[in-house]
């Protein structure tokens, strides 16, 4: 076996130290290799076959004429192939509820790209609170607030929503008398802070693990030369932890852009979100196959570029302090 | 610095040395015990301030009012369309963490002027807040006298903190804004709906257990507790034994890229989405099949199925895979990455001891990802209990297929029941809670490793 010349002891020649690692690389490509072998591949491409599928069957129907999907599969295009883009054209413009899909698109746009932005700002400002400022009860807040993650959504919708409808009212004394937001256009508010709470405690623990392995010495070296705690925030914890911020900015997004239960509670029906469209439309259009699968495909475009964009922050900011054996 | 103590309406009223560590320990820990003590005070007179309101309201007089409130800020905002309230609102939000920041930073510093900003700044915000939160038509006495005092024991806290002068002020900047969002948004909520739980359905009149008996045998409920007790045991292995063997399978593989995409893809879609892709594989209809799903059981001659309308558990199990289809991206990109992480050379030693392919993954790889595997299986849990998007689109419940999160908002929604709501939702609560627990005794052990 020759795979003994993963050497441990230090070589003082730099030639040979070169040459062992060419060697190591090629001993470990040599392992992996048998690692993954023909039946693996062959499996793998299995999954993504049957992971396609569904996706591709709807992307396909949304591109047929309407009379076609009625009555055939979508796998028949491939003997008698027939392409439109009306489908979209008709998905756009029509509206089951009040508004259309390219209403609802623009408001999904307002609701999700400032809630993004709010959450990264206000968890990023208590992350480096828990990381780098000393404080009696340290642990035991940070813990309490990852386990907020228990109480689900559900949970918070009725009193919240109460909350910023009719206020709080003690003893007949009106605390704080709520939102009067009714007579308003697109008022996003009460949607922007439902999901910056409900972001919170996932947004402050992914940032934290993050924040917190910033090397000691980087920050130390700023406090020395006469940085406030403001100034190491702003000019060294926001761009070190850039990629922790950008793979939570689009998990956010996803998730935001995705969300059907916040808005369908909290917006005013002048501001639903594309996801709330597409489904009462989808109550109307029933088996008009065409429009739904259009509709559909317009709303998963958006999340999909912004992943595509990001995608090289994503692992490696969600994967601080979790990859720790 | 000894000029500001008669600033504090404070009854002992001592030169405080600056910052704890001059100071001897045993000064510092009496004036540590005063600091205590005049805080608690001082906590106490607020709520008796506000207690004093709520019990005797003054009559309505007219409006009391900055003549400008976040109300009228959103109601102006809200007028407006919605492409330009995204500028605008970041904008005044970015002004607003911007004025965070620079109190932060100069705010501790030490010095004549700083600690007039500081003091401002402590009376200011408290008072600023209360009156942004609503025009006061009444009890505007009360409400700037328990802002004046609030600012007035953060101040004095602050000023006698041993860390000194400034330190708790900047803590408290950085925490109040997610403390405050918080409290209002999950915690207060969350102790409601307890309560609520215990209520009828108009939760004006307490009913005991009635809710949670309700629960497990009105057959909607107990459907919905058995419905996402399948959700929760089979969606997370299921995608993490999946998206797991596609990341070893597919690792340095060639085209690695772009087959990671394909699975991930799913996760981008939303659940709305992805309700309607399976609904049209899922589809049912007399004479020619257009779902592939029932084409494939006609192709080999069998007779088609409601597949949505097919109990029991059938149309459960088929909503599970759903959302099986959509997490195991997640589940496979994250693992993916820890796989990558495990040192190639524990491999190697495995392998030269003759470890086949399987045992090397199991003895090797797998205890190497073990902390991601929990969080994988965890964060997949928790979003299987929670599930709504998916029952809402594709069955609506309907046939048995409702899961508790969307029986909570169906009650909620359709029949005004707010006390079956409620005890749902604390059904769902203890379900996710040894999930958590789980979670935070891993999250205590690592951090006493650091």
């Amino acid at each position: 076996m020759t795979t003994s010349t993963v050497v441990l002891e230090p070589t003082d020649d730099k030639r040979s130290a070169r040459q062992v690692a060419r060697d190591t690389r090629k001993h470990e490509a040599m392992a992996r290799k048998r690692l993954t072998s023909k039946g693996a591949t062959i499996a793998a491409v299995v999954i993504a076959f049957f992971w396609t599928i569904p996706t591709f069957g709807l992307f396909v129907t949304s591109f047929r004429p309407g009379s076609d999907t009625q009555s055939t599969g979508w796998w028949t295009v491939f003997t008698d192939p027939s392409f439109t883009l009306e489908n979209y054209r008709l998905a756009f413009t029509s509206g089951g509820t009040a508004l259309t899909l390219a209403q609802s698109f623009l408001n999904s746009l307002a609701i999700t790209i400032p809630v993004v932005l709010f959450a990264l700002a206000i968890a990023s400002l208590i992350a480096y609170a828990f990381a780098w400022i000393d404080f009696k009860g340290r642990n035991f807040f940070f813990i309490f607030i990852f386990a907020l993650q228990i109480v689900p959504l559900q949970m918070a919708l009725v009193p919240l929503l109460s909350l910023f409808s009719r206020g709080l009212t003690i003893n007949e004394v009106t605390i704080f008398p709520g939102f009067d937001l009714r007579g308003v256009e697109h008022s996003f508010a009460t949607v922007w802070i439902a999901h910056v709470i409900f972001a919170m405690p996932l947004a402050i623990f992914l940032l934290h693990n993050f924040i917190a392995e910033i090397p000691h010495e980087v920050i130390e070296a700023a406090r020395v030369d006469g940085a406030g705690h403001g100034q190491v925030f702003f000019r060294i914890i926001l761009p070190l932890a850039a990629p922790a911020l950008a793979s939570f900015a689009v998990l956010e997004f996803i998730w935001v852009w995705n969300d059907l239960l916040v808005a369908t509670i909290f917006a005013p029906s002048s501001s639903l979100p594309l996801t709330q469209s597409l489904n009462s439309l989808s109550g109307t259009w029933g088996d008009q196959w065409f429009l739904q699968s259009a509709g559909t495909f317009i709303s998963i475009l958006v999340p999909i570029i912004v992943f595509f964009l990001l995608q090289r922050f994503f692992v490696r900011g969600l994967l601080a302090g979790a990859t720790k054996g | 610095m000894t000029e500001i103590t008669h600033v504090e309406k404070t009854p002992s009223a001592s030169p405080p040395p600056r910052g704890g560590a001059t100071a001897k320990p045993r000064d510092s820990a009496a004036q540590h015990r005063t600091t205590l003590l005049v805080v608690l005070v001082g906590l106490i007179l607020v709520v008796a301030l506000f207690l004093f309101m709520v019990t005797r309201a003054p009559a309505e007089t007219k409006p009391t009012t900055l003549g400008f409130s976040l109300n009228s800020f959103f109601n102006w905002l809200g007028g407006l369309n919605p492409l330009v309230q995204i500028p605008l609102v970041l904008l005044a939000f970015g002004a607003v963490v911007g004025l965070l920041l620079l109190l932060i930073e100069y705010a501790p510093r030490s010095g004549k002027g700083y600690f007039w900003l500081r003091l401002v700044a402590c009376f200011a915000i408290p008072v600023l807040a209360f009156m942004l939160l609503r025009p006061y038509q009444n009890a505007v006495i009360y409400v700037l006298g328990i802002a004046v005092l609030l600012g007035a024991i953060l101040f004095y806290a602050d000023y006698r903190s041993r860390q000194g002068a400034g330190y708790l002020f900047q803590l408290i900047l950085f925490a109040a804004p997610a403390a405050i969002l918080l409290l209002l948004g999950l915690v207060y909520p969350a102790i409601t709906t307890f309560f609520q739980s215990f209520m009828d359905k108009t939760g004006d009149n307490f009913v005991g257990f009635d809710n949670y008996v309700w629960t497990f045998t009105n057959p909607e409920g107990f459907w919905s507790v058995i419905n996402t007790l399948i959700w929760v045991l089979l969606a997370p292995t299921i995608a993490t034994v999946i998206g797991l063997a596609y990341a070893v399978f597919i690792d340095r593989a060639a085209g690695e890229k772009y087959l990671k995409v394909l699975i991930f893809m799913p996760f981008a879609i939303s659940f709305v989405g992805a309700g309607i892709i399976w609904k049209f594989v899922y589809d049912f209809r007399q004479g020619d099949q257009i779902g592939i799903l029932n084409a494939i059981v006609t192709a080999f001659g069998g007779q088609p199925v409601s597949w949505l309308a097919a109990t029991p558990l059938v149309n459960t199990l088929l909503l599970v895979v759903v959302f099986i289809w959509s997490q195991t991206g997640l589940a496979m990109v994250i693992l993916s990455a820890a796989i990558k992480a495990v040192p190639p050379e524990q491999m190697e030693a495995a392998e030269l001891d003759g470890a086949s392919a399987w045992e090397r993954f199991i003895n090797v790889t797998v205890p190497g990802i073990r902390s991601s595997l929990i969080v994988v299986l965890t964060t997949i849990a928790i979003g299987a209990l929670k599930i709504y998007d998916i029952v809402a689109v594709m069955t609506g419940g309907r046939n048995d297929s409702t899961v508790l999160a969307f029986e909570m908002v169906n009650q909620q929604q359709r029949f005004q029941s707010y006390g079956h709501s409620a005890a749902l939702a604390v059904v769902l609560f203890v379900f996710v809670l040894p999930l958590i627990i789980f979670n935070v005794r891993q999250i205590r052990k690592q951090r006493e490793l650091r």
